[in-house]
This record gives C-alpha cells, sequence and structure tokens, in this order.
C-alpha cells in the first residue's frame, strides 16, 4: 500500500556536516519496511521530480518516520530548511525493503547508506554485528546503531577513528561470520561486501542507488543491471525502486 | 455534459490520456488512479524483440522540466501482449493506445502485425520521434518523405487506426504534419520531448550516460502549444497534443489551440493522479462556462 500526502514536520536536527535528522508525522509509518524509502516532494515546483530518501526509523506506535539524509542540491537543502510544525508532501513507502533473515547477521553501512540499517538492525532478531563506515570521527546515529546491535564497529577512511579504512577492510581485519550480510552504501562498498560474503559463502543483500524519477516502477529511468534476465524487463535491468532496493548481491552487476 | 472525443472512429469517455513512457501499461499507477476513468492508457513503446535501453544515468532534473534517456527499454511484443494487455483486460471503459517503436520499417510492421488480432488494442501510435535511440525512433521523424513513407507502410499493415507520434526537433513541425497525413495517418499526436543536454559543473561531465536526453515538463508546454495550434491549421486529421500539461488550464490550453485529446506525461511523476485531477478540472471549466460539449472548444482561438 503506498501513499501521498502531506506529512507533518515533528522535527528537524543536524547530526553533523551536511546530515540531516527528519522526523514526520505520517500514515506512511503504517507500512514501512526497512530498506524501503519514501519520495520528498520539494515545495519548489521548479524542481518537478521527488527525493527518494530511505528510512532511518519506524515507530508505528506513534505513527512517526525518520529520514536522516545528506544534503546533496537544491532540493535536499530546501529540505534541512524544515522546521517543526510545517508541511511537506511524501509519498511511501517504496521499494521492497531488506528480508529479516538469519540468527546471526552483519548490517553494513556506508556514508549516508548507514541510515536504513538503524531500523533494520532493530528489527533483526539475534546477534547483529553493526560495521559502519564514515569519513572521518565525525559520526553520526552511533549512540542508536550501538543500542540497536549487539556490536558496532567502526571504520574511517582517514583512521581518526575505529578501523583505518573501509567497511570491508574492519570485516576483513575481524574476519566476521555471520548466516547474512545487509548492506547499503556506495557502489564500490557494496561490490567489496558482495566478494566478502562470497569468500565466506555468506548470503547477502545490497541496497541499491540509482537517479530516479517515478518511484513507482513506471518510467524505467533506475534501472540496475542484473547478472540474469529479469522476470519483469526481460533484458538485464532490474528497477530499482520497484525490484528493489534490495537485491541479492548474486542478483545484480556491481 | 459531454466530455466524450472521437479520434478515428475510436469513442474515448474523456479527452484525458497519460503519455507513452511516464505510466507504464498502467499497473505500478493503478494504486492511485482508477484507470477505468482515464479516456485511454497509452502504453509505453513497445518493439519487435525486447530491447536495454540506455546506461545509466537515465534521468536529470532541470529548472521546470526533466531530461529523459531511456532508450526505449521494453520487453519486447510478445511478453507485453501476455502481460500488458491481460492486465488492461478489466478496465473496459479506458481506451487502449499501444506506442510502436522500432529500428526499421520492417520492426514496426512486425509489432503492428502481431497486434492485429488484440481486441484489447484500440489504437496505435507509432513513435518515429524519440531522440534517444540511434536507429530507427528520430530518424523516421525529420524527414518529411521518411515521414509519409513509414506511415504509409505502418497504416497498410495495421488493423487499429494509427496516430504518427511527431517530434518537435524540426525546423518545421507542420511539413511532418502534412506528410503524415498525406501518407494516412489517422491521427497525429505532439510532442515528443526536445532534445537537451546537462552538464554537472562541478564534475565537469555529462548528467545523462547518453549525453542528450529528451526534455519534458512544464517548462516546454508553450512551445507545445504553439506547434498543436500550427499542425491543427496545417491538417484535417485529429491530434492528441502533449507536452508540459501539469493543469486543467495547461490541459483546455492544449484543446483551444486545436488538440481534441490531451496526454499527461511529467506531471504523473510529482502527482500520481494528475490525469484524474486535470479531468475534474477540465470538468468544472465545462460547468462554469456552460460547455455542453467540450468537442465544441477544440480549436477555436
Amino acid at each position: 500500500m503506498k501513499i501521498k500526502e502531506t506529512a507533518t514536520v515533528l522535527g528537524q536536527m543536524q547530526l553533523t556536516e551536511g546530515v540531516y535528522s527528519l522526523l514526520l508525522q505520517t500514515k506512511i509509518v503504517e507500512y514501512a519496511k526497512p530498506g524501503q524509502f519514501i519520495n520528498i516532494f520539494p515545495k519548489d515546483k521548479s524542481k518537478l521530480l521527488p527525493r527518494p530518501i530511505s528510512i532511518c526509523e519506524i515507530n508505528k506506535e506513534y505513527g512517526t518516520l525518520r529520514v536522516v539524509y545528506r544534503t546533496v542540491g537544491a532540493g535536499t537543502e530546501e529540505f534541512s530548511e524544515l522546521k517543526m510544525g510545517d508541511s511537506i508532501d511524501v509519498m511511501g513507502p517504496l521499494g521492497n525493503g531488506f528480508p529479516l533473515e538469519g540468527k546471526k547477521t552483519i548490517v553494513v553501512g556506508g556514508g549516508i547508506g548507514v541510515p536504513p540499517m538503524l531500523e533494520l538492525a532493530k528489527q533483526l532478531s539475534g546477534e547483529v554485528i553493526a560495521v559502519m563506515g564514515y569519513r572521518n570521527y565525525d559520526l553520526f546515529l552511533r549512540d542508536e546503531l550501538s543500542h540497536a546491535a549487539s556490536e558496532l564497529i567502526i571504520a574511517t577512511d582517514d583512521g581518526s577513528l575505529g578501523v583505518h579504512g573501509t567497511v570491508v577492510d574492519a570485516m576483513r581485519e575481524k574476519q566476521l561470520e555471520a548466516d547474512v550480510i545487509y548492506a547499503c552504501g556506495p557502489k564500490p562498498m557494496l561490490k567489496g561486501v558482495a566478494e566478502y560474503a562470497a569468500e565466506h559463502n555468506i548470503k547477502c543483500y545490497v541496497s541499491m542507488e540509482e537517479r530516479m524519477a517515478c518511484g513507482v516502477g513506471a518510467c524505467l529511468g533506475c534501472v540496475c543491471q542484473s547478472t540474469e534476465v529479469d522476470d519483469h524487463s526481460h533484458v538485464h535491468n532490474k528497477r530499482v525502486c520497484k525490484d528493489g532496493p534490495v537485491f541479492l548481491s548474486t542478483e545484480v552487476v556491481l | 455534459m459531454k466530455t466524450s472525443v472521437n479520434i478515428a472512429g475510436v469513442e474515448f469517455q474523456n479527452p484525458v490520456m497519460e503519455a507513452s513512457g511516464t505510466f507504464g501499461s498502467g499497473m505500478e499507477y493503478s494504486e492511485f488512479v482508477d484507470l477505468n476513468k482515464l479516456g485511454a492508457v497509452v502504453t509505453k513503446g513497445v518493439a519487435n524483440v525486447p530491447w536495454p535501453g540506455n546506461p545509466t544515468p537515465r534521468i536529470a532534473e532541470v529548472r521546470s522540466g526533466m531530461l529523459n534517456a531511456i532508450g526505449l527499454q521494453n520487453p519486447g511484443v510478445d511478453v507485453f501482449c501476455e502481460r500488458d494487455l491481460k492486465f488492461l483486460e478489466e478496465f473496459k471503459n479506458t481506451k487502449v493506445l499501444v506506442n510502436v517503436c522500432g529500428h526499421s520499417a520492417e520492426e514496426y510492421i512486425e509489432v503492428v502485425e502481431r497486434l492485429a488480432n488484440e481486441s484489447r488494442v484500440d489504437m496505435l501510435e507509432i513513435n518515429i520521434s524519440c531522440p534517444n535511440v540511434k536507429e530507427g525512433g528520430i530518424a523516421f521523424g525529420q524527414d518529411p518523405k521518411a515521414v509519409e513513407e513509414i506511415t504509409r507502410l505502418v497504416k497498410a499493415h495495421a488493423k487499429q487506426p494509427i496516430v504518427m507520434k511527431l517530434s518537435p526537433n524540426v525546423t518545421d513541425i507542420k511539413v511532418m504534419a502534412k506528410a503524415a497525413e498525406a501518407g494516412g495517418a489517422d491521427a497525429i499526436s505532439l510532442i515528443n520531448t526536445l532534445t537537451g543536454m546537462k552538464i554537472d559543473v562541478e564534475r565537469q561531465q555529462f548528467v545523462l550516460a547518453n549525453k542528450t536526453g529528451g526534455m519534458s515538463g512544464p517548462a516546454v508546454h508553450p512551445i507545445a502549444v504553439r506547434m498543436v495550434y500550427e499542425c491543427s491549421k496545417a491538417v484535417q486529421i485529429p491530434i492528441i497534443g502533449m507536452g508540459g500539461i501539469s493543469t486543467w488550464e495547461d490541459a483546455i490550453e492544449m484543446m483551444l489551440a486545436g488538440a481534441t485529446a490531451v496526454s499527461v506525461g511529467t506531471a504523473n511523476f510529482y502527482n500520481p493522479t494528475a490525469t484524474l485531477d486535470i479531468l475534474a478540472g477540465i470538468e468544472d471549466y465545462m460547468r462554469r462556462k456552460k460547455i455542453e460539449d467540450i468537442n465544441s472548444i477544440v480549436g477555436i482561438v
């Protein structure tokens, strides 16, 4: 069930340079799952297209949805100005989300791929190891992740905190084992995680990203390459917005 | 109050359709729109075999518009008939226009013949104007001789009425409209997208993998209105007008310029119920202006 409605802003705070946490009151929460995303529509109507933003936390009891995003252009900069009591058009939940599997899992996030892993870590049962990669010691969502996961491992590009290097470097250093790995982040990171998973014979889900227009699977703007001929497209393309954004790492070309 | 319009013998319950490529075959938007209320569903372009389309990024936003370079990705006509037409079976009130694409005359004909006995197909929209494929597409749409020739060939093989979809990327669109009419087209639809380009100044690279893309959205609407007006004066066959229609005013404007029906494209992306909102607006306008028959405003400016 997808909803398009005007949501109410319950609050917004800046977590670090260019990263914002926005709390919305919206009916979308009733249907939302970890790994799904919502479309947020700029108020400036010269910006036509909605911005797809991953869901960071789902609170069905309070009817609130939290998104954490990075300002990357004029649209997200407009969102960063939203204040408590403002209204904003949203549509969702969109995409398939992460299936909840495994007794021991690793959730891996890199940069702005960190936020969706929070709700996932909260909903997974059993032992959850979170491996999060950042540019430097200027972390975000660290406290929430350490509460949600059994163990939190940090990697930073500049080595200012945790493991010096990528999340994959951290996974190799600790030789992590699990039943399932979930990952969201830049494509090179997903590729590295998928390779680690293949070497260790671990099932791996990756969340993909692509420029989107409709967000519902109609326009075919946001396809990624699939390893096999896809059931819907009948070519080697899968729609990130509709068939994904979550795919088995073996289903897609990274 | 009469909202129905007739194009080449096909009776549409109202003049509002969605534009090819923005709506799939309606499946994805059926969560938001009762397809049975639309004048027609116009499908994404269909070829004889599956087409992979262009590499990504395929989408770029520009001020009051967007660029796309999908490249007519489609699953091929066989899958289309088995899946998409079957899905559309239940929406009896709405007409179905199938957009047909090809790299060569033979490919267009193959698709048209495959669709000939499909009862769910009311009309064919022949895409000779896609700016994002290297062969076929726009190559047929920029030369009046080629337009007339492909129209004649397709018409000879088609069982349903054919609508030739024209490109705005020409010096004089009236010439193309006349060529389509001379070739035996039952109607024309315009405009397809305008070829555009966007460059990322920080990365100093093209935004689209295809470098160029088709521009659509409210920014192109005045161009589309002008072209529909010009074509309506140049030909006798009906026109389906499109190009940046996002409100009922845009739709009425297009009809006043000479379009018998209108298609809503890019607006679906930011307002999934744009088609039905526009239809409601047209009906309000008719009540307010005491217009008995929507056909009475077509081309009256």
